[in-house]
């Protein structure tokens, strides 16, 4: 179930550019081109998982790298998890809280450049999720890119007590929470 | 696939780099407000961090500590690989509501991580990724108790369940049976340590210790790797042996008689043995010899000169008497030695002894042992054993478990995977 060979332990060398980018464990679709030119068309991703959960809200995680020669915005996500679904940033706020909330425009991703997505960092907020996501489930997460195109990834879900990300506006709100729900009025558009 | 391999470069650079990647990581962590284009801009700028250097660049690692063993495979590895230096044996129960599904899962959940520790990766979601960097030729190899079997609606082996009772016997349930094992092995006790803390929070979802037992030999690098272990007797424990890499080995211990979703697999059979080191303690040198039936110093039996020398059973003394006498326990073991032995694949053990009690140890053998029937294999040779056997007034086994080994798997594949 390892879906691609790299590893955590690249990411300091992939950040340093020290590597070239061999295999990717992603597909791919551009709308209206379904040929395969060269491995380094779009975002690669590795090491991805869920957080496990009852209901409520829960994030992906995982390693993206833009393995082309210009930078890439993903824009938007979706996942088979549940119909809401935000791209998150974490950020440290006035009173100097850590605290989490949609980032503006999307992660772009330089040439090159890789964006780690994980607990404490940025992320992919899943919200609404109504039907328990278990250890060992699968999730599919779709990105969608700023070209139009969409790159899909399967993670899988593991128990996980840590991520007690802060939303920002409410302190206690944590990724286990499924009693709160996910209120736009609370989000710090 | 148990050979212990040469790992790739890149895998090692990337170890060293984790290093420096920590303070990289830190370094991006605080930057988060710049954006993540603060991550791809780091690009050719990290650098090791300048302070507390404890570094790499003049440190060069040992195989038996930078060496990963395959883990996919046709068998699990920590069988037929040469024995680490430290293990820790887990028993889960399932919880009650566990299904087939959820067996399913977890089995998926540990495979991952196992794959991924063994080669000195962090798994998934790991908390404490800086742990499994150094992958000591650790292998992790599951079995299943009676329990599992059932859950996927298969047949299980004859064999699989309690040993019969021994009259030697003193079991404590705290050390006998379960679902599931885990045998976590490796050159260094703090991989061993990480790995079975990182699959023990995966399984909570699905299962919960029911005893967990820890072992050492000597540490790696010590004495020759193909020397047989020594136990706190001081005797050679796992001599005749079959040894890995052979068709003996092969017929020993890789089931065939079995369902077919146990081919390639095999049995486990761990004895937990107490031993007696303050009685032993009272016993002369020769004593010791005549009980096991071999020397001390290099295991060679009474009648041979060295260890490999095939034991004379027949052969007497000047006064008519048997030189391995009738109680010797390489006899009894020898005379009811089906023709294909179980291997064996111990480790001491060395508990926190009781307080206020008037022995100073607490110890013993994890008598862990590998054999393609344990009906034809091992209970014959323990049979014999417990009726007449003189190390028995020092040894006591407290633990007894059974579990079946299935095969390895392939990658994109889970350990258990032909039970469905």
């Amino acid at each position: 179930m390892i879906r691609t060979k790299k590893s955590f332990s690249l990411i300091a060398v992939l950040a340093a550019g020290a590597l070239a980018l061999a295999g990717c464990s992603t597909t791919a679709s551009t709308d209206g081109d379904d040929s395969m030119e060269s491995t380094a068309t779009t975002l690669t991703t590795s090491d991805t998982w869920v957080k496990a959960i009852d209901s409520g809200m829960t994030a992906a995680f995982g390693m993206v790298e833009n393995p082309t020669d210009h930078d890439i915005t993903i824009v938007s996500a979706t996942t088979s998890a549940s119909d809401m679904t935000e791209l998150h940033e974490t950020l440290e706020n006035e009173s100097g809280d850590m605290v989490m909330q949609p980032i503006e425009g999307g992660f772009t991703i330089p040439a090159g450049g890789m964006l780690m997505l994980e607990p404490g960092g940025n992320h992919i907020m899943i919200m609404g999720v109504a039907d328990p996501i278990l250890a060992g489930d699968d999730v599919t997460v779709t990105l969608t890119l700023d070209d139009g195109s969409t790159l899909e990834f399967t993670a899988p879900a593991k128990d996980y007590s840590g991520a007690n990300e802060n939303y920002e506006g409410d302190d206690d709100m944590d990724l286990d929470n499924g009693d709160m729900g996910h209120d736009d009025t609370e989000m710090d558009e | 696939m148990s050979e212990p391999v040469e790992p790739d470069t890149s895998r090692r650079l990337s170890r060293r780099h984790l290093l420096w990647g920590g303070a990289a990581a830190a370094g991006v962590g605080a930057a988060t407000a710049a954006g993540v284009s603060i991550v791809g801009g780091i690009a050719g700028s990290v650098a090791p961090p300048s302070s507390g250097a404890a570094t790499t660049a003049d440190f060069t690692p040992q195989e038996a500590f930078e060496g990963a063993v395959p883990f996919y495979g046709t068998h699990q590895a920590g069988i037929e690989t040469p024995a680490q230096s430290n293990a820790v044996f887990v028993s889960l129960d399932l919880r009650d509501d566990v299904d087939a599904s959820g067996l399913r899962r977890l089995m998926s959940v540990v495979t991952d991580d196992a794959a991924r520790l063994t080669a000195g990766q962090p798994a998934l979601a790991d908390s404490e990724p800086e742990l499994a960097v150094i992958p000591a030729q650790l292998t992790v190899t599951f079995g299943f108790g009676p329990r599992v079997v059932e859950l996927a609606g298969k047949a299980a082996p004859a064999w699989l369940g309690p040993l019969p009772a021994f009259g030697i016997d003193k079991l404590d349930p705290a050390y006998c049976d379960g679902d599931l094992l885990i045998q976590i092995a490796a050159n260094d006790p703090l991989t061993v340590t990480h790995a079975a803390r990182m699959l023990l929070k995966d399984a909570r979802s699905f299962a919960l210790p029911r005893w967990s037992q820890s072992g050492f030999r000597r540490a790696a690098g010590a004495e020759n790797p193909a020397a047989t272990m020594r136990n706190l007797f001081g005797q050679l424990d796992g001599t005749g042996n079959p040894s890995p890499g052979t068709t003996e080995f092969s017929e020993a211990v890789w089931s065939t008689d079995v369902p077919s979703w146990l081919e390639g697999g095999t049995s486990f059979v761990l004895r937990r043995i107490a031993m007696d080191l303050d009685g032993w303690d009272k016993i002369d040198r020769l004593g010791r010899e005549e009980t096991i039936g071999r020397t001390l110093d290099t295991g060679a039996p009474l009648t041979g000169t060295v260890e490999g020398d095939e034991p004379d059973l027949e052969t007497k003394d000047r006064l008519g008497f048997p030189v391995i006498p009738a109680f010797a326990h390489v006899r009894r073991a020898k005379e009811n030695e089906a023709a294909t032995k179980m291997f064996r694949r111990g480790y001491n053990y060395d508990d926190t002894v009781l307080t206020g009690a008037e022995s100073v140890s607490n110890s013993g053998l994890l008598f862990a042992a590998f054999q393609a029937d344990v009906d034809t294999q091992f209970v014959p040779v323990q049979k014999a054993l417990d009726t007449l056997d003189l190390l028995n007034t020092w040894t006591t086994p407290v633990g007894s478990a059974v579990f079946a080994i299935p095969p390895g798997c392939q990658e994109g594949g889970y350990i258990g995977d032909t039970l469905f």
